[in-house]
């Protein structure tokens, strides 16, 4: 090192970098929806299901207030919150499962081995989908009008608290849960 | 009352903090040795203020005093003391609580242990760290109070402690992880003191270094009580998943274990002094920057706290102050710690440049895999970062950096002989080899990486034997007596390098030869897993203090001879109603059983059953902990103990 080098000072431009990029994300809370989806159409999409041999596209997301669940066997936090899915399911909850970035046997036998909260499984494996719904990571779990349109996005566990939080309070008061009075599973 | 006290203590110690960022610095530049001389009695006072504040917040937790609204957010009547009292530091308020208790109990300790620092030097230490004092409490007092009251309208009841926190590993992994980070802290101090009086002589980087190791040592142990924790507790085998909050403590520990080799070298050869201060600097920002990420809502994480904007723009502030200040400085004071002295391409200094690199890119790495959803947002792709990156980087990482730890522990500073070093390495690789390769067979047949992993662990610790017993042999009175003279700081150096080869054999086995199967099991169900037997014996149910709990039990049989009885249970949690899976574990040296309960299955009452066969897991943690008594070993060293100065004091020889 010379004196007076001016590569003393190379560790604070790149902290500067590092502060600046930490404080773009500040303002923006990862756990909530960009408001350009808000109130849009879910992404038009034809993907293939994971159990059965149907194809999807974003008509079987209409019909029935319902949510839209991001996961995948990689993620731990799917984990975490796949017994408050099972729970919500149980209540007559309806959940469409968006298999993302996953390997399609691992992700039955995660399923065949904890439980299937889900109404149907959508296979996402190149992320294509994730990639129109602005997914970050897994989880995350979006509510899903009748219409098809996206009402809210969550990125992070669901668990009780969010629940009660962010979702019931969207929810039209005649049917207390997305999927109840349709009676179809 | 208690609360009330807790807060006022809290203002008291900010006012101590206050004072003794200003005075003793005031003393420094003015040359009043009475104002330097009230740093330490500051510095304690903060320490008892401190002491006094978070007792109260436990008594509050002690007597259920569910109108402070921290105790009735993170504790429950039914809660057991133990998880009461641990809950202190159950969320963010009472953990910010505890890092700056702990904090001022660090600047105590140097208050304490610094006579034969020269007045000046402390009075600029403990100022600095009082400075780091007043952003942390200011961050309590304005955006995190403990000591919050929920008047008037307070429950009746707390809604208890998230479950996957009650649990013994979690009553200690906080506290030890936080004592890692708060502790590089002193080293910060240390390094910002060098830069403000210009002057970092040898004597300097052996008053920083034990600090340094003693908080590496304690965040070695941190890390590996958390993957332990999550290993056994979230239920699903695993014992890393490059979680943001885990790489938030891997990165300073990274960083750390850089400048505890760094410091080395300033200490012996008065050399890499710019890069030894920023080291400690990078080090304790690190450390700030996970306490960052893990509170601002940045990331998401498994484990994050409530996330809150205007915290995270609090500790953003404070990190700018303190890494950008300590930067600043070091641009404009680096200069003059140019060193005269140099070496040669092959020394001990330049395998230990070579570590530094290593351990830096490996850092870089967390850090770019840790923020990549933030830069990918400001470019806007969208691309998730896994464990594959990781790994792929850490494994030759890890591969290279063994590589150069043995020559470099082999050769001496200044300058080797290439020669004689090859000569040694070359007699030693073919043992390596050997045995790596039977070793690596043993169980059942790995692939290359798993071969050449054993095989490098290998060669590591026969390096450090074969250099004990040169070392030893050298000295004319005899083996015996020779290893007995070679010093704690030269034992500490070769069990830590030792803890990291079990680790890495740990690692290795596991990776390689775990077995893992998903089954559906009924009561009267029989698995088998390789030569093992699990037999599903019954189901029952119990209650617990605050939880109710399905409990399976299992029994092993190894080849017909019984090896274990499990009990996995499924527990519901009464305040929180939150599911959670505990894990039944046998443990054992070379193995661990695991059974887990999925989910039931229908409306039998068979069970998605998980059950794992784990070579090697329990070395990954012992690995650690080996590491960590190397660190407490080597600050037990004679020349720390010694009660003097003096500069040019050279320590014994064989001490890297």
């Amino acid at each position: 090192m010379k004196a007076n080098s001016p590569w003393v000072f190379l560790p604070l431009v790149g902290f500067v970098l590092l502060a600046v990029l930490l404080a773009s994300g500040l303002g923006r809370d990862p756990q909530e929806l960009p408001s350009a989806l808000v109130g849009k159409p879910v992404p038009s999409f034809s993907l293939p299901s994971l159990l059965t041999e149907e194809t999807y596209t974003e008509d079987s997301l209409k019909g029935r207030w319902q949510l839209l669940n991001v996961w995948a066997t990689w993620c731990p936090t799917c984990h975490v919150e796949h017994p408050y899915l099972l729970e919500l399911a149980a209540r007559g909850v309806a959940i469409s499962g968006l298999n993302y970035k996953d390997e399609l046997p691992a992700a039955r036998e995660y399923l065949a081995n904890l439980g299937n909260p889900f109404t149907h499984v959508i296979v996402d494996a190149d992320g294509q989908l994730g990639l129109d719904l602005g997914v970050y990571g897994a989880p995350e779990t979006f509510l899903i009008n009748p219409a098809g349109e996206i009402v809210l996005r969550h990125a992070g566990d669901l668990n009780a608290r969010v629940w009660e939080e962010k979702f019931v309070p969207l929810l039209p008061t005649q049917a207390p849960a997305p999927g109840q009075g349709e009676g179809e599973e | 009352m208690a609360v009330e006290i807790g807060h006022l203590s809290l203002w008291l110690a900010l006012a101590a903090a206050l004072c003794l960022s200003v005075f003793p610095l005031i003393g420094v530049y003015r040359n009043l040795s009475a104002w330097q001389w009230y740093a330490r009695p500051l510095a304690w006072i903060q320490w008892l203020a401190m002491t006094v504040a978070i007792v109260a917040l436990g008594y509050s937790f002690y007597i259920n005093d569910f109108s402070v609204a921290y105790v009735a957010g993170h504790s429950n009547s039914a809660l057991p003391l133990e998880y009461r009292l641990s809950a202190i530091w159950g969320g963010h308020e009472g953990s910010l609580l505890l890092w700056g208790w702990m904090l001022s109990g660090w600047a105590a300790m140097v208050g304490l242990l610094s006579r034969s620092v020269p007045l000046p030097m402390v009075a600029r230490v403990l100022a600095v760290m009082g400075m780091i004092s007043v952003g942390f409490m200011l961050f309590m007092l304005l955006t995190s109070n403990p000591f919050d009251r929920n008047l008037p309208w307070f429950p009746l009841d707390g809604a208890d402690l998230n479950p996957l926190l009650q649990d013994p590993g979690l009553i200690i992994h906080p506290p030890m992880l936080y004592m890692g980070y708060v502790g590089f802290s002193v080293a910060f101090a240390f390094a910002v003191a060098g830069l403000l009086m210009g002057n970092l002589d040898p004597a300097w980087a052996r008053w920083a270094r034990p600090w340094t190791t003693v908080a590496w040592s304690f965040l070695t142990v941190g890390i590996a009580l958390g993957s332990w924790w999550a290993y056994y507790e979230l239920g699903w085998g695993g014992w890393w998943f490059w979680d943001p909050v885990e790489n938030a403590s891997l990165m300073p520990w990274l960083a750390g274990t850089a400048l505890i080799h760094s410091l080395a070298v300033s200490e012996k050869r008065n050399m890499f002094r710019a890069w030894t201060v920023l080291l400690a600097i990078i080090t304790f920002s690190l450390s700030l920057l996970g306490t960052f990420l893990v509170r601002s809502g940045v990331l998401t994480s498994v484990h994050a706290f409530a996330n809150d904007p205007a915290r995270g723009a609090f500790i953003l502030g404070f990190l700018i102050v303190v890494a950008g200040g300590a930067l600043v400085l070091f641009g404009l004071r680096a200069s003059a710690l140019r060193s005269n002295t140099g070496f040669k391409p092959v020394s001990r200094e330049a395998f230990l440049l070579g570590n530094n690199l290593i351990l830096l890119t490996a850092t870089s790495v967390v850090l770019m895999g840790t923020l990549f959803p933030l830069i990918g947002e400001a470019l806007d792709m969208k691309i998730s970062i896994r464990s594959p990156y990781f790994n792929g980087f850490f494994v030759p990482l890890a591969f290279v950096l063994i590589l150069l730890m043995v020559p470099g522990m082999f050769s001496n500073w200044k300058r080797q002989d290439g020669n004689s070093l090859l000569k040694r390495m070359a007699l030693l690789a073919p043992a390596a080899i050997i045995a790596g390769w039977f070793g690596a067979r043993l169980p059942d047949p790995s692939p290359w990486q798993g071969v050449l992993a054993i095989m490098l662990a290998l060669f590591l610790v026969f390096a450090h034997v074969d250099d004990v017993v040169r070392r030893a042999r050298a000295y004319k009175q005899g083996f015996v007596t020779g290893l007995g003279k070679l010093g704690r700081g030269y034992w500490g150096m070769v069990l830590a390098h030792c803890g990291l080869a079990v680790l890495i054999a740990g690692i290795t086995l596991v990776s390689f030869h775990e077995v893992e199967r998903d089954i559906r099991m009924a009561p009267g169900d029989t698995a088998k897993l390789g030569d093992y037997t699990f037999v599903f014996d019954s189901l029952d149910e119990y209650r617990g203090p605050n939880f109710d709990s399905t409990r399976g039990h299992f029994h092993v049989s190894h080849d017909g001879d019984p090896v274990a009885v499990m009990h996995p249970e499924k527990r519901t949690y009464h305040a929180s109603r939150q599911v959670m899976t505990e894990a039944a574990i046998d443990a054992g040296f070379w193995r661990d059983l695991y059974v887990a309960l999925g989910e039931p299955l229908d409306k039998s009452n068979a069970w998605a059953v998980r059950i794992y066969f784990k070579p090697g897991i329990r070395w990954i943690w012992l690995g650690a902990l080996i590491m960590a008594l190397g660190g407490a070993l080597a600050l037990t060293d004679k020349r720390y103990r010694r009660n003097r100065f003096a500069t040019n004091d050279a320590g014994a020889a064989n001490e890297s």
